[in-house]
């Protein structure tokens, strides 16, 4: 907690949860808490749990048992709708977006603007969304053909960066970022990565990174948790810790894990 | 593995600054070539026209017109209701049942005493009901839609057939409410001209429309943004169903007679046809209204000029296949030029 006194109230924060498919048991009991304005790296192997927690601090998926707090309050969210409504935004790593439809259709994705045709059908107000989102790009500095072209026509890092820009398009106050630099060469991710910081320093957005690549969880996070076999077993700030010490560590699980 | 990452980055660097790059851009070529695809299957209907006429001069009669697109109509409303399926990436079977079951439900309601007003509703209820058993058993119970359908394809045939005996009976009623829903000259064309506006707007213009899209596109996508998934696909096949109602009484008033068989699987086959043709890939993610209008005018086309030029009825057939081997053909090229195959 480097930046945050002891006493502050996370913005998110989970208690004990688990989650089983079956017989698998995906999370064991998992806390984890994200303050206002803070880059909490979550790192682990495949398998580890992430993509579970984060489908549950999202609303995509319900817990087994523990509960979830917002601001100290607590929340219990019924679909990703719910949890979006609460200023909590993700961009997963399949990115979520939608090949088939155009960049500002996405961008607006459950969102839409609408309009009145004729005073009372209600329609698409696709010049609205269409200018809005030339506009937002522009000020992001993310070059695409046109806000007209089916993302699926674009390059893996400018579908990337569309994913990302259409998560930070409301000022969340929770930005997960699910392995945002996976797909990306490393101009994009340092576009990715500099949108995280700017994120952070103007609207004081708490973000949640999901990464492997330890030297950019390193660069841009404040703190750094250790997700392992449905547990977090790791929880230092970035300047109590090193590459180093959690490369051995993540090492020494895989090389016991594996027999 | 390093040098493996610069080079990725930079094919991505240079893609993204598209500035550096030519003035039409490969994406935009195809996007052009994608806005031609209905334009494509409109100059062939264009061209059988033509055809038809130097062959035949009464083709361009208003009565033979009438007949073209009077099946044009049947054909274009089971094709709408194919596409909106199909832009989910499922398909519906009972269509051609529900345009046969629908009008005898609305039949057995007016003899029992019902207002013909009513029994029609009553009649569209029915294939809403059929529609809402085949989003149930898909949706909910996980069968796929394929499967789902074939059984209510052969149920709803089934009880078609124990209701009427087998035997046609008489459309019910006379005056406007008949006139409207099909007894005058041209109102089957109307209501396929309506229907088709409305889905056309629905499916470009409106929330539910895009996404549909989205969740035939990229239903986990979908779910992640908040997008009831399952309620736009119920709400589809229900659909699906009602539009299949609608046209199959529209069509029995036209005739004035409701017959068991009529419709069935060869207006299915018929109407997945159009769609095809049209542009509408079974991938889910992209589908026409437009293109299966044209697609079903196509089909309507070459069935009667074919007739009226006494070809061999069964060389319709091998036209009608080669047809839609081309058209998918087409359609693949254009997906993978686009690169969305998946």
């Amino acid at each position: 907690m480097s930046q945050n006194d002891a006493a502050a109230v996370p913005i998110l924060e989970a208690r004990g949860v688990r989650k089983s498919f079956g017989p698998v048991q995906a999370l064991r009991n998992v806390s984890l808490r994200l303050y206002p304005g803070e880059v909490l790296g979550m790192v682990g192997n495949n398998g580890a749990g992430k993509s579970t927690l984060i489908k549950i601090l999202t609303g995509f998926h319900s817990p087994d048992a523990g509960e979830l707090f917002l601001s100290g309050k607590a929340v219990n969210f019924r679909s990703p709708d719910e949890a979006r409504m609460h200023g909590i935004e993700t961009v997963y790593q399949d990115l979520g977006l939608i090949n088939d439809l155009p960049v500002f259709r996405n961008m607006f994705l459950r969102r839409e603007h609408m309009r009145r045709f004729l005073g009372v059908l209600p329609v698409l107000d696709d010049r609205r969304m269409r200018k809005e989102t030339q506009d937002y790009l522009r000020k992001l500095r993310i070059e695409i053909p046109s806000v007209k072209a089916d993302v699926g026509l674009l390059s893996g890092g400018q579908r990337q960066a569309i994913a990302v820009a259409r998560s930070i398009y409301m000022h969340p106050n929770v930005l997960i970022l699910d392995e945002p630099l996976a797909a990306m060469g490393a101009r994009e991710g340092r576009m990715i990565l500099d949108l995280v910081l700017e994120l952070k320093r103007n609207y004081h957005t708490a973000i949640l990174l999901i990464a492997h690549n330890y030297a950019q969880v390193f660069e841009v996070c404040d703190r750094i948790n250790w997700l392992t076999r449905g547990e977090i077993s790791f929880d230092k700030s970035v300047s109590d810790t090193s590459v180093d010490e959690l490369t051995r560590m993540v090492m020494a699980d895989y090389m016991e894990s594996s027999g | 593995m390093k040098v493996g990452n610069n080079v990725n980055s930079q094919a991505v660097n240079s893609e993204l600054h598209a500035e550096s790059k030519p003035p039409v851009p490969k994406w935009q070529r195809t996007k052009q070539m994608l806005q031609y695809r209905e334009a494509g299957i409109g100059i062939v209907a264009v061209l059988l026209v033509v055809v038809f006429q130097l062959l035949d001069s009464s083709f361009l009669t208003v009565a033979n017109l009438k007949v073209v697109f009077q099946l044009s109509a049947e054909i274009a409303v089971v094709a709408i209701a194919e596409v909106i399926v199909m832009v989910l990436g499922e398909i519906d079977l009972s269509v051609g049942n529900v345009f046969a079951f629908a009008p005898f439900i609305m039949y057995f309601a007016y003899e029992a005493g019902l207002p013909l007003i009513v029994a029609v509703v009553v009649g569209l209820l029915s294939g809403v009901a059929v529609g809402w058993v085949n989003a149930i058993l898909h949706v909910k119970l996980h069968v796929p839609s394929f499967i789902a359908t074939l059984a209510t394809l052969y149920t709803v045939l089934g009880i078609t057939l124990l209701m009427s005996g087998g035997y046609p009976v008489d459309t019910p009623g006379s005056g406007w409410i008949v006139a409207v829903m099909g007894g005058a000259g041209w109102s089957v064309v109307v209501w396929a001209i309506v229907i088709g506006i409305i889905w056309h707007f629905l499916l470009k213009r409106s929330r539910f429309g895009i996404y549909t899209v989205a969740v035939g596109s990229n239903a986990v996508g979908s779910r992640e943004v908040g997008i009831p998934t399952d309620r736009i696909r119920m709400l589809n096949f229900v659909l699906a169903g009602l539009l299949a109602a609608t046209i199959g009484i529209v069509e029995g008033f036209n005739v004035g007679s409701i017959d068991p068989l009529a419709g069935g699987t060869s207006l299915l086959l018929e109407g997945i046809a159009a769609a095809v043709i049209g542009g509408t890939a079974m991938t889910g993610g992209s589908g026409t209204i437009v293109g299966a209008a044209i697609g079903a005018f196509v089909i309507a086309a070459l069935n009667d000029g074919m007739n009226l030029l006494g070809v061999n009825a069964y060389l319709f057939d091998v036209v009608l296949g080669v047809a839609i081997a081309v058209a998918m053909i087409i359609n693949i090229r254009v997906v993978r030029l686009r690169g969305t195959i998946r």
